[in-house]
């Protein structure tokens, strides 16, 4: 009899153990930086873990109010319950998504995801960032595993009918080829018959099929299901040429082993606007997501700094002082958010210019890029967005 | 409760109410987990605006597939391209069925030499791919030894021309003229009168004893009529296709992708080592008393392996050996990992250029149950044909 | 009977011995067989002098000695390793104690791994690759088999008890990989960190354990005489035997979200578990029916006859028999599963061959360095897979002797 009883507890117990692994607690608290053996950075590894609880998302009311409260249930609640905002993005491309040399997540889309980070629960740090393939993108997304895909998703129609909501073009971009130097290659449409390694799951795909077939010249590719393999086969020799994104090509170039002798051609094949995206089906984070953006345009528009912030709430300027939260209201307390939380988001990773320059910039982490279509609006780029008020 | 009875057994200890009982709540069971699992997905479907319907199959795909056995180009549809990944993963696992098993039977047949060396030597090779995992093979001979080959201006150069560089292997090869396909009717020919041949010839030995040489006999036929049909050609049916530098590449001659050679190349080399413990097993299955009446009656080592040994032993290698090709055509879904675009790569890629992950996931699934369908039906059809027959 | 007639006595054929008889006997026995031996001296010649001079003068092994750590244990993070450590010296307890009480069998796989460990412990590596701390771990293992080993004469050690502690001792292993979140000296230690070695074993082990009791039900359902049970059973092991292990972990990583209501989530390595688990009960499943198969008829005539009753049947009678005589099977299924779990490269996961891939893919320092990782990973996994069939040969062996 004891014998069948303690069989029981014992399987009791395994079950409990099993469980607690399975579901783990909240990851919040766990410590990003993990140590990573010394000199080297493991490029494909993950920072933190996935929490457990996704919020359960409803179809916000189209008839509803326009005040908005926090709905019971929606994802803005959950992640201010939850603490962490979690985030899916890359951790192996130089300048958008990376690991520095402490092992810590960085990057221009990573400093995106800690902006709303800080936006909605007031701190840049609260945020776990899961890494993931091109090809896993969409899927990810559409299962509503995460709060917020910030992985140089290029907007298309298609992808905005099935993957989610596209929130604010962060960055202007576009395709590319890149030859190496000694072919003597100076123009894309030289490239007829010529061999290009691509990754799949791609904008850069369909665009590069595209616009071989329009110049009427034969193509032949290699397709790896990860970045990493495409740039080690074209380096290898593999392919006469690589198509991506020129901001990725350059920041791969800057990571061979001779960057001079690749060059990259100046046809830009097609528009690519990376753009961070959120799920179908809740209006308020969608709002949230692109206001957050909103802010740090702005601030780079109206001067506000990271070094500044605090001194400006109490500006002469009155846009500023209602962007901060010192006066007025620009919608704050209908999307659920505090009333300074651009301050928070400010404090946390700047304006839309030091998030650039940071990576991108003359004394860039990564590489330098020069800004071109990612300037301001008024110093001839593209970067707009509407007034908060 | 004497009323809740069925013949005197009261309900819950009749046999027939247990087992009707078991057999309804089971299948309760197991439609309930489906209706809550198939009404979550058509929740997530609609909040999150995907569609789960097969419509898509006739849109253009838009993307490329490096290779392709059909013609397929980025305006094809999506159908078109699953087919071609179909094709891709067919072309692959039958070429590698009969490279393995050739390779196979002659590793495992050195297995049991009398000659040590051999023996050894082929005892390494079993022990070192069969431990080694598949993926980490196919790795290695892509990453490690087909990409760090020399580049196209410096290609290897054997004679023929035959040529191998990072790009792949370029040999010369034939290509058809306006004779071949009259030609190839000689060749069809050729095969039926040589099956003609082994069947009477063979027929003829059993019956009468006379020692006909069914198989020679057979050859020499299926090799002299396409060799007559050539010379009565006004023009040589296959002309000579050299492989020639051109601005990126070489064309014209045969051409193997590096993808599909190291794939191949690595399939078969894993495979093949199963097979020769397969085969190794069958032929030590068979019993030593037949092996010491072949020799009383005075066969050859050759012949008693032909005549006695191996077709008890295929009793015994056979139905495993069906298994491995099995084996070998579910690891062609590892293609995703050196570019290879079988089944499985080309329908990620559908996956997310056309967003339907649930559609595309039931018709991979299908293909491949499909295929191993195939394989239990021949493994049973065999089995069937060789079991002992207790008389 | 004159000296004429005697027959003439045939001396007995001499058998000679030695290395040219040896030779003569086995490389050239006959012509073709002499041509061979001289066709594959020079091949394995030349291969040998190929690889060897590779390995020890061509190839840089800096990027292999210098990642040991990531290798072994992915991102685990340093200051709890120590859990890897408890671990290892429990395991290598049991094991001890295993040895000690099932004699024969066990004997040769703990030779293995002490041999092993020890040559591990004093790798002719730089103190930065392998640090004194770590070779103090390692080595502590086989001093741990020893106890054990001398622990197994105590009276209170007896086998179903061993088997017991070996049940209770994974789920242990797990928790403590895991942690428990709020305890101060144990903190949760997320999955994504586990990776390496580690991974793949935490897998394999994982699969096997929790495929047995589905593999058994399978088994038992799928010959059943309840037709709906056996239909299901039969359709459910036919389909996950039908597809590759590809399909199935892409199933649990991308399609398993959508079936599951939102706010239910499970991370990534539990997915893979899942995964490989599903794939193995299948074939478990398939091992089980042939061991049932393999028990005669008569014992379940005479349990019959005894007055016992069909669940009493088959778990006192028919399922001991069965799974003894499946062991070797199971043991085969291990082997290859732990090979087979170095596919969750596909879907993401850092297992060994991951964290190799990553090594050489993304640090600038280690670009050109595939060959050597790739052997490196290869060389781990013949290590592991040899060592555990040659003992499964043993194990089979022994249950053989026995029985006869």
């Amino acid at each position: 009899m004891k014998r069948k009883y303690w069989l029981l507890f014992a399987s009791l117990f395994g079950l409990m153990a099993l469980a607690a692994v399975a579901c783990g607690g909240d990851d919040a608290t766990q410590a990003p930086a993990t140590q990573v053996a010394a000199a080297t950075a493991v490029p494909a590894a993950a920072g933190q873990a996935p929490a457990t609880q996704v919020p359960a998302v409803q179809a916000a009311d189209p008839t509803a109010e326009p005040a908005m409260v926090v709905q019971e249930g929606s994802r803005l609640d959950l992640v201010q319950d939850r603490g962490t905002l979690i985030c899916a993005g890359r951790t192996d491309l130089a300048g958008f998504g990376f690991l520095n040399a402490d092992g810590d997540n960085a990057g221009f889309d990573v400093d995106l995801c800690r902006a709303v980070a800080a936006a909605v629960i007031g701190d840049g740090n609260a945020m776990e960032l899961i890494p993931i393939t091109a090809s896993e993108r969409g899927p990810t997304i559409q299962a509503g595993e995460v709060d917020l895909l910030s992985r140089n998703v290029t907007w298309t129609s298609t992808r905005d009918a099935q993957w989610g909501n596209y929130t604010t073009t962060m960055f202007y971009d576009g395709q590319g080829f890149m030859v190496p130097t000694a072919t003597g290659i100076t123009t894309a449409l030289d490239l007829d018959g010529a061999t290009v390694c691509v990754t799949s799951g791609t904008t850069t795909e369909l665009n590069l099929a595209d616009f071989f077939r329009q110049h009427g010249m034969a193509l032949e590719t290699v397709v790896f299901e990860d970045t990493a393999s495409v740039y080690s086969a074209y380096e290898s020799g593999r392919c006469d040429a690589t198509t991506s994104d020129k901001s990725q090509l350059a920041a791969v170039r800057s990571g061979f082993a001779d960057p001079a002798a690749h060059g990259i051609l100046p046809e830009t094949i097609s528009k690519e606007p990376l753009t961070p995206v959120v799920a179908h089906g809740d209006d308020q984070w969608f709002d949230v997501v692109k206001t957050v953006m909103s802010v740090l345009i702005n601030a780079e528009e109206l001067g506000v700094t990271a070094a500044n912030v605090d001194a400006m709430q109490s500006s002469d300027n009155v846009v500023i002082r209602r962007m901060l939260g010192a006066e007025g209201e620009f919608g704050q307390s209908d999307l659920g958010l505090s009333a300074t939380f651009a301050v928070d988001v400010i404090k946390a990773v700047g304006n839309y210019g030091e998030i650039y320059n940071r990576y991108m910039g003359p004394n860039g982490e990564a590489f330098t890029l020069p800004r071109g279509q990612n300037e301001l609006w008024n110093n001839g780029g593209l970067i707009y967005s509407p007034p908060l008020r | 409760m004497r009323f809740l009875t069925l013949g005197g057994v009261p309900l819950w200890r009749d046999a027939r109410v247990l087992r009707a009982a078991a057999q309804i709540i089971s299948v309760l069971i197991v439609v309930i987990v489906a209706v809550f699992v198939i009404n979550n997905v058509l929740d997530a479907a609609e909040k999150r605006g995907f569609s789960l319907g097969f419509g898509f199959l006739e849109e253009e795909a838009g993307f490329i597939i490096s290779e392709s056995v059909i013609e397929y180009g980025a305006a094809d549809t999506f159908q078109s391209a699953f087919l071609a990944g179909v094709l891709n993963t067919l072309k692959i696992a039958l070429l590698g069925i009969i490279l393995a098993t050739g390779l196979g039977v002659i590793v495992g047949v050195a297995r049991i030499s009398s000659n040590w060396l051999v023996r050894t030597v082929a005892g390494v090779y079993v022990e070192t791919f069969r431990n080694i995992p598949l993926l980490i093979q196919l790795f290695f001979w892509y990453f490690g030894v087909f990409l760090l080959l020399p580049p196209v201006r410096e290609s290897i150069q054997w004679p023929g021309p035959v040529f191998l560089n990072a790009r792949g292997f370029f040999a010369v090869w034939g290509s058809a003229s306006s004779s071949f396909s009259t030609w190839i009717w000689f060749v069809l020919a050729g095969v039926i009168l040589a099956l003609a041949v082994r069947v009477a010839a063979g027929q003829v030995q059993s019956r009468f004893g006379r020692a006909t040489h069914p198989n020679l006999s057979a050859l020499a036929v299926l090799v002299i009529l396409p060799i007559i049909g050539w010379f009565l050609m006004a023009e040589s049916p296959l002309v000579r296709d050299v492989p020639e530098l051109g601005r990126f590449n070489f064309e014209g001659g045969l051409r193997l992708s590096p993808e599909f050679a190291a794939f191949l190349l690595g399939l078969v080399i894993y495979t093949a080592s199963f097979i020769a413990e397969i085969v190794r097993a069958g032929i030590l299955s068979v019993q030593k008393g037949q092996l010491e009446a072949a020799r009383a009656l005075g066969l050859n080592e050759l012949q008693t392996m032909q005549s006695v040994a191996f077709p008890q032993a295929m009793r015994v290698i056979v139905p495993p050996l069906i298994s491995q090709f099995l084996n070998l055509t579910k690891n062609s879904s590892l293609g995703i990992l050196i570019a290879y675009p079988d089944l499985y790569f080309v329908s990620r890629t559908m996956i997310n250029q056309a967003g339907r992950a649930v559609p595309i996931f039931l018709m991979i699934m299908g293909a491949y149950l499909l295929m191993s369908l195939t394989f239990a039906v021949i493994g049973n059809i065999y089995n069937r044909r060789v079991r002992y027959v207790d008389r | 009977m004159s000296a004429a007639n005697t027959p003439e006595v045939l001396r007995p054929p001499v058998s000679k011995s030695g290395p040219i008889e040896w030779v003569k006997t086995n490389l050239t026995s006959t012509w073709y067989n002499a041509v061979l031996t001289v066709v594959m001296l020079a091949l394995v010649i030349f291969f040998l002098r190929l690889t060897l001079s590779w390995v020890f003068f061509d190839a840089n092994w800096d990027p292999v000695r210098s990642n040991l750590k990531l290798f072994l244990v992915g991102q685990y993070p340093d200051e709890e390793m120590w859990r890897i450590g408890v671990n290892a010296l429990m395991v290598s307890l049991l094991m001890g104690v295993s040895w000690g009480v099932w004699r024969g069998v066990a004997r040769t796989f703990g030779r293995v791994i002490v041999v092993g460990l020890i040559v591990i412990a004093v790798l002719p590596l730089s103190l930065d690759d392998l640090s004194l701390e770590g070779r103090i771990w390692v080595a502590a293992n086989p001093g741990m088999i020893g106890l054990g080993f001398v622990l197994a004469r105590a009276p209170f050690i007896r086998p179903k008890r061993v088997v017991i502690a070996w049940v209770v001792a994974f789920f242990v292993a797990i928790l403590l990989l895991r942690g428990i979140g709020g305890v101060a000296f144990l903190p949760e230690v997320s999955t994504t960190l586990w990776g390496g070695l580690l991974l793949n074993l935490i897998l394999a082990v994982v699969g096997i354990v929790a495929s047995f009791p589905l593999g058994i039900l399978l088994a038992l359902g799928r010959r059943s005489n309840l037709p709906a049970v056996s239909w299901l059973s039969i359709l459910f092991i036919e389909t996950v035997r039908g597809v590759p292990l590809v399909t199935l972990l892409f199933m649990t990583q991308i399609i398993l979200p959508l079936f599951l209501p939102e706010d239910l989530r499970i991370d990534r390595v539990t997915r893979a578990m899942l995964a490989i688990t599903l794939f193995s009960s299948a074939y478990m499943a398939e091992n089980v029916r042939g061991g049932l198969q393999a028990v005669p008829g008569g014992q379940v005539e005479a349990a019959k006859a005894l007055g016992l009753n069909g669940p009493y049947v088959m778990i006192f009678i028919v399922l001991p028999q069965a799974l003894r005589a499946v062991i070797p099977a199971i043991v085969g299924q291990f082997i290859s599963l732990f090979k087979d779990t170095s596919l969750v490269v596909v879907v993401g996961l850092l297992d060994v061959v991951g964290i190799g891939r990553s090594i050489f893919l993304g640090n600038v320092a280690w670009i050109g360095a595939q060959r050597e990782v790739y052997v490196f990973l290869a060389a781990i996994f013949w290590v592991f897979t040899y060592s555990m069939s040659y003992t499964s040969q043993k194990v089979e062996e022994a249950l053989r002797v026995r029985r006869n």
